[in-house]
């Protein structure tokens, strides 16, 4: 993992003294709210529906367990005892007191962490894999690039007034789970013809009122010119975005208004000027970056463990949580451990300081000391033994953290809602625990294998409802709450957006009618097809039929 | 309008007449700026590359922020001290935050129309950071740069 040195600290701790400074300022009454709000809203502090939320960046969302026990801590102490992971890999805190959260801040700091560019028309957290530098399929670790654009982006003095908040995903293996492909940029790491190793640039893809699949600009870009490149990109940006109206702010916009062409033109030239500057980090300081995200120091194991099997042949509960919640690790011996944050009729993505607590012990002892945070909500371990799988899958159970559910039908992606959201027109969270709860039966969900339901309390679409294999979108019809449900999309590497299939169900219908779709793809699928590969198949036509058959 | 000026890294009031102003319509329809004492106007839906090197044929050059949520004029400044090696002043028209001035000093403004009563308090805005990430129009090193250096040092 990334270590702060004395100027990585000094930055952020900087940060914490200034915002002190303007947190002094509005309470003492110098600053009214409206001054107060620009300056808090570049260190991640939102007025929600009932107070403020501040949100900390994850960067890439890795953690270490000190960092994990801070954010229990945080929780405890100034906060209801949970907190909530997000898509972007962060996490939010729902009910700080303002005077509290320069402490927090302060705490956060400790352990190098801030909340700085959560929030604000700048550049976000970067956001990757969660298995980066555990999975046999990525080309590279792609952390080092990240720590690189967030030190790069970092209070960059020309793009922190951008016409719209700029996101920037990376991956480095063939399935993507970071969802590159709807972010304002995407970076993919892959193999040139020539055996080079480089980056796939993507740009304007997005999600929200006008959701587009981004299109790729750049199909080879040498590591060594990230910087000046994204640099080029977010000059164009910053300044022929569009300023004029906030929903067609984003960059996707002007790549769509402009043309793809156009846009690569406009930003090659751009790139042709400053390429040569001092904006590409030399080769020593990539390498000393590099250095802190070696592998750790895996033992040399067989590939298969005894005792792994033995625990699976008698505990069938056991058995099932590692054929659904473990993935497969590059490291002879060692498996990629998802911890589930969608118990059974639970909040998606919210975790007491408990289990945040629980996590980090466990990631201390079994897995070098590292937890990642998934864009899907949920926590992972990258590397355990296959020998703890066991021991690890108890303390979890204890925990209500064993849900073996990893993209399954009830590891839902809920947005907050109108539970807490000012933006929301309509609740997410009931309906993900109502959906959650309809197939509360783990040999129906994993019979079913693979669907991804993701939903969204209004058309900003936090909840990724158009990349859902089912999505759902709440709209407020008349001070009433109706749900569109889209069909067949995908975050991953068949990225593409759902179709929305017809009228609004309410409240009370639309669980009904997700259970009749999926009962419908049961009927239907082939041996081994997953339902999004189904809904391919056969179409919108007969899923509509289901959808709406007795409604 | 009361402005401070950067002079050796500090913000102070000058009493000095503004330039004379020449908007960059009245520019491209042949006005020729005066040696030392005309300012360009540039409109920040202006591209930089427009005036390109002609620009040093004027003393100042105001660049605006209509709302401090417009962010053009950071990339116009760093492009006219960047790419076309302008020496002038760079004054800053609009609403400007305490918390934009060393932004917009890292990106090659030196002079700002604002309030000069509090000088003091936008001065210390100036030294609310200690490093920079990255580099900009100004003389501050890149983190990376003095990492670097450091280690060279240590050799």
């Amino acid at each position: 993992m990334y270590r702060y040195d004395e100027f990585d600290a000094a930055i952020v701790y900087d940060r914490v003294k200034q915002f002190r400074g303007q947190v002094e300022r509005r309470l003492s009454g110098e600053l009214s709210e409206d001054e107060f709000k620009p300056l808090r809203l570049m260190n991640g502090l939102y007025l929600q529906l009932h107070a403020y939320m501040l949100r900390v960046a994850i960067p890439y969302g890795t953690l270490s367990s000190k960092q994990l026990r801070k954010l229990a801590h945080i929780a405890r102490k100034y906060d209801k005892g949970y907190a909530h992971f997000t898509t972007r890999q962060n996490v939010q805190y729902n009910w700080p007191a303002l005077v509290d959260v320069p402490d927090i801040l302060d705490g956060l700091s400790t352990v190098e962490m801030h909340a700085i560019q959560t929030s604000g028309n700048c550049i976000r957290n970067v956001t990757s894999d969660q298995y980066a530098g555990a999975t046999a399929e990525e080309i590279e670790d792609p952390r080092p690039w990240c720590e690189i654009i967030r030190q790069w982006s970092t209070l960059h003095p020309e793009f922190s007034f951008l016409p719209r908040k700029f996101k920037i995903a990376v991956t480095a293996s063939d399935h993507d789970r970071a969802a590159v492909r709807v972010h304002d940029i995407g970076l993919r790491l892959h193999k040139s013809l020539t055996g080079e190793v480089g980056f796939e640039v993507i740009v304007g893809g997005g999600l929200g009122r006008t959701p587009i699949i981004g299109p790729t600009i750049r199909e080879f870009l040498p590591k060594k010119h990230l910087l000046s490149y994204l640099e080029a990109i977010l000059r164009v940006y910053n300044l022929y975005g569009r300023r004029d109206n906030k929903y067609k702010a984003r960059i996707k916009i002007l790549v769509n208004a402009e043309g793809v062409d156009r846009f690569r033109e406009q930003v090659e030239q751009e790139w042709a000027l400053i390429k040569g500057s001092d904006l590409d980090l030399p080769v020593c300081e990539i390498d000393r970056i590099r250095v802190y995200f070696s592998p750790p120091v895996f033992e040399r194991l067989p590939h298969e463990s005894a005792s792994l099997k033995e625990s699976i042949q008698s505990d069938d509960g056991f058995a099932r949580w590692v054929r659904v919640n473990t993935a497969a690790h590059k490291q002879p011996g060692y498996a990629i451990v998802n911890i589930s944050l969608k118990p059974i009729g639970g909040v998606p993505g919210d975790a007491t300081d408990a289990q945040m607590e629980a996590a980090a012990d466990l990631a201390e002892r079994y897995s070098f000391d590292e937890i990642r945070v998934t864009h899907e909500q949920n926590l992972c371990l990258p590397h355990v033994k296959k020998d703890n799988l066991f021991a690890v899958w108890t303390t979890l159970k204890q925990h209500d953290l064993a849900t073996a559910n990893i993209g399954l039908v009830s590891d839902i992606i809920a947005c907050p809602g109108l539970d807490y959201c000012t933006l929301a027109n309509t609740r997410s969270i009931p309906i993900a625990q109502r959906i959650s709860e309809r197939f509360a039966d783990f040999d129906v969900q994993e019979n079913l294998g693979e669907i991804k339901v993701k939903i969204s309390g209004c058309i900003n679409a936090c909840g990724h409802h158009h990349v859902g294999h089912i999505g759902i979108l709440g709209v407020d019809k008349k001070g009433e709450e109706f749900y569109q449900v889209t069909l067949g999309g995908s975050a991953a590497e068949d990225a593409c957006l759902g179709d929305i299939v017809g009228r609004g169900l309410s409240s009370g219908e639309v669980v009904d009618a997700v259970e009749r779709l999926v009962d419908f793809y049961r009927g239907e699928r082939n041996d081994g097809e997953r339902f999004l590969d189904a809904y391919r198949r056969l179409g919108p036509g007969p899923f509509k039929e289901a959808l709406y058959a007795n409604a | 309008m009361p402005m401070l000026e950067l002079v050796e890294g500090k913000l102070i009031r000058v009493d000095t007449t503004p330039c004379e102003e020449i908007s960059l319509v009245v520019w491209r329809g042949g006005a020729q700026p005066e040696a030392g004492v005309s300012a360009l106007v540039l409109p920040n839906d202006a591209p930089a590359e427009d005036v390109g090197h002609e620009v040093n044929a004027f003393a100042a050059v105001v660049l605006e922020f209509p709302t401090f949520k417009d962010g053009r004029a950071y990339s116009q400044a760093r492009i006219l001290r960047e790419r076309f090696g302008y020496g002038g002043k760079i004054r800053a028209r609009g609403e400007i935050l305490r918390d934009q001035i060393a932004f917009m000093v890292r990106c090659g403004f030196d002079a700002f129309e604002m309030e000069t009563s509090k000088s003091g308090f936008y001065n210390q805005a100036l030294l609310d950071f200690s490093h920079v990430y990255q580099p900009a129009a100004d003389a501050a090193l890149p983190v990376w740069r003095q990492r670097a250096q450091r280690a060279v040092a240590a050799e």
